[in-house]
């Protein structure tokens, strides 16, 4: 009866002291998302979407950080997501237990875990040295490098999910390997793979670090992807660390319109996942 | 019950005779051995399978009747570390042939599996998808393919008006029906069937197995099976295999009622296995 008492007061501890750690964690997560809002929400107005940014006290926007994100996202998605989803497919299809492909999945995984500022400066010295200045294409293909490994990850665990069987009789009908693979594997993975795609993307966004030796931001309005380019989280990092007021509020607008987006993405992600399911 | 009208076909002594006169050899088996890596799986197997009738392949677990079933579809060389030597004629070609392409060899000799296998797509396109590998239909010809397929595995009563939603949403019984109707519309000459059975309910297990006597008037069929009963059911020969070698092969009247080996009557009396 003794040891049943302590298991108990074991088993209530164990739980009190979870309990209390996820609560803490959710109470930094909520009053982070407080801050945001109740500093962001006030300097969210119109001309944060309409005006390119300018000089202190000057009413500027950031319409020319939002559509810098942008492009340099979409171009990094498109650059990324089919080498990532490629890679990815090979691992799973022809990659396992082979020594090309251990190789392949463990740099995969160092670059998974690398920090983005060292991307940042890979990029400087691949494009912005040789060819003379930063651009929203190093941007974007930093980027891009960001989104790399994620894809490989996912698209690879998604595969690997999908059982053998259903790829045997694919085969049993005679269908050559790619057919199988884009016709039957992909099909049966296409919601974890639509997934890692947009939580990608979603880190993608929240990047400052490999953009600042890369785009460089641009204050003033420039969709030309060969001229330094802005982006939020650099406008969000120009700004937040100066003396003026006005910036300093738009750079808590731009915190949180990155942070909506990306919420978005991950509520779209989880929306997919579960249609497709 | 259903034997062949005629049980005199005895494919034992066949194997050393030519051909039995009643029924061609759709398959013939010489000196086979098979490897999953060090592991002598399946030791010098010499083995008919006769044109349009049922072929049974009983025997404990692992005594080699399903690697020998994925051997005749080369399903063996998806996985590098598994090989063949020896000859399987088919038609007068060597199956383990190099020059012989993997995807023709499936299109002939079609295969059923274990579970339920049906793609992520709807019914019809189940169905579509190995024919167009191999045939361009047009659409007139396709719906008629995907009727005649689906009548030959009893489902089109089941499945005519769902055709276009997705196979995933079937009983697991209609999805094994449904694979089998998709194995039938590549049109093979062949069709190998891995313990079909095994994950249905018994209805949809009578269901199957009345298919399987339809089937042999068009196709050679070849059963994997744990079930005896099964095999004395559907099978006009049955063969049975043991650590690797083929101990017995005959009619399935045979087998079942008088076989020759020991080994044979221990087993399916169920002292071992």
């Amino acid at each position: 009866m003794a040891s049943l008492a302590r298991r108990r007061a074991t088993d209530y501890t164990v739980k009190a002291v979870s309990t209390g750690f996820a609560v803490l964690s959710l109470v930094f997560l909520a009053w982070i998302l407080w801050t945001l809002l109740a500093r962001g929400l006030p300097a969210l107005g119109p001309q944060v979407f309409t005006r390119v940014m300018g000089p202190p006290g000057a009413g500027g926007g950031l319409l020319n950080a939002i559509a810098g994100s942008l492009i340099q996202i979409v171009v990094a998605l498109v650059i990324g997501t089919p080498i990532g989803l490629m890679c990815g497919t090979f691992l799973a299809e022809n990659g396992r237990n082979t020594q090309v492909g251990n190789a392949v999945r463990f740099v995969n995984d160092v670059l998974l875990s690398a920090p983005s500022i060292l991307i940042g400066l890979f990029v400087y010295q691949l494009l912005v040295v040789p060819f003379g200045g930063f651009s929203g294409w190093a941007g974007a293909i930093a980027l891009a490098i960001i989104i790399i490994p994620v894809v490989v990850r996912t698209t690879e665990d998604m595969l690997n999910l999908v059982p053998i069987g259903l790829r045997e009789a694919a085969f049993a009908l005679g269908a050559p390997q790619w057919k199988v693979v884009t016709f039957v594997t992909w099909r049966a993975a296409r919601a974890g793979i639509v997934t890692g795609i947009l939580l990608a993307l979603a880190r993608a966004a929240g990047e400052t670090a490999p953009l600042l030796f890369t785009s460089l931001g641009n204050n003033g309005w420039s969709v030309d992807l060969n001229a330094p380019m802005a982006s939020l989280p650099i406008a969000i990092y120009q700004y937040a660390a100066s003396p003026f007021e006005d910036w300093v509020a738009l750079a808590w607008a731009g915190a949180l319109i990155i942070t909506v987006g990306v919420l978005t993405l991950n509520i779209l992600s989880r929306l997919v996942l579960a249609k497709m399911k | 019950m259903n034997f062949a009208p005629d049980t005199s076909i005895d494919i034992a002594s066949a194997v050393n005779r030519a051909t039995a006169p009643s029924a061609q050899p759709k398959l013939k088996v010489e000196g086979l051995n098979f490897y999953y890596g060090e592991n002598h799986a399946l030791k010098n197997i010499n083995f008919e399978i006769p044109e349009k009738r049922v072929t049974a392949m009983i025997g404990p677990s692992g005594c080699g009747k399903s690697t020998l079933l994925r051997i005749f579809n080369r399903m063996y060389q998806l996985y590098p570390g598994q090989r063949a030597e020896g000859k399987i004629l088919f038609d007068g070609a060597d199956l383990l042939s190099k020059t012989l392409d993997s995807t023709v060899v499936r299109s002939r000799i079609g295969m059923v599996f274990q579970k339920p296998t049906p793609f992520p797509m709807s019914i019809y396109d189940n169905i579509a998808f190995g024919v167009k590998l191999h045939e361009s239909l047009g659409k007139a010809a396709m719906d008629e393919r995907v009727e005649w397929c689906l009548r030959k595995a009893a489902i089109w009563e089941e499945t005519k008006d769902r055709l276009h939603t997705s196979a995933l949403g079937m009983s697991g019984g209609q999805q094994q029906r449904l694979c089998i109707a998709r194995t039938i519309a590549v049109r093979p000459e062949v069709i190998l069937l891995d313990e079909p059975t095994s994950a249905l309910d018994p209805i949809s297990t009578s269901k199957i197995e009345d298919l399987i006597d339809e089937l042999k008037q068009e196709f050679t069929i070849v059963i994997v099976t744990h079930n005896m009963q099964q095999a004395a059911r559907c099978a006009d020969i049955t063969s049975f295999f043991y650590l690797g070698e083929l101990i017995e092969v005959g009619t399935s009247s045979e087998i079942f009622t008088n076989p020759r080996e020991a080994r044979t009557r221990d087993y399916i009396t169920g002292r071992f296995g």
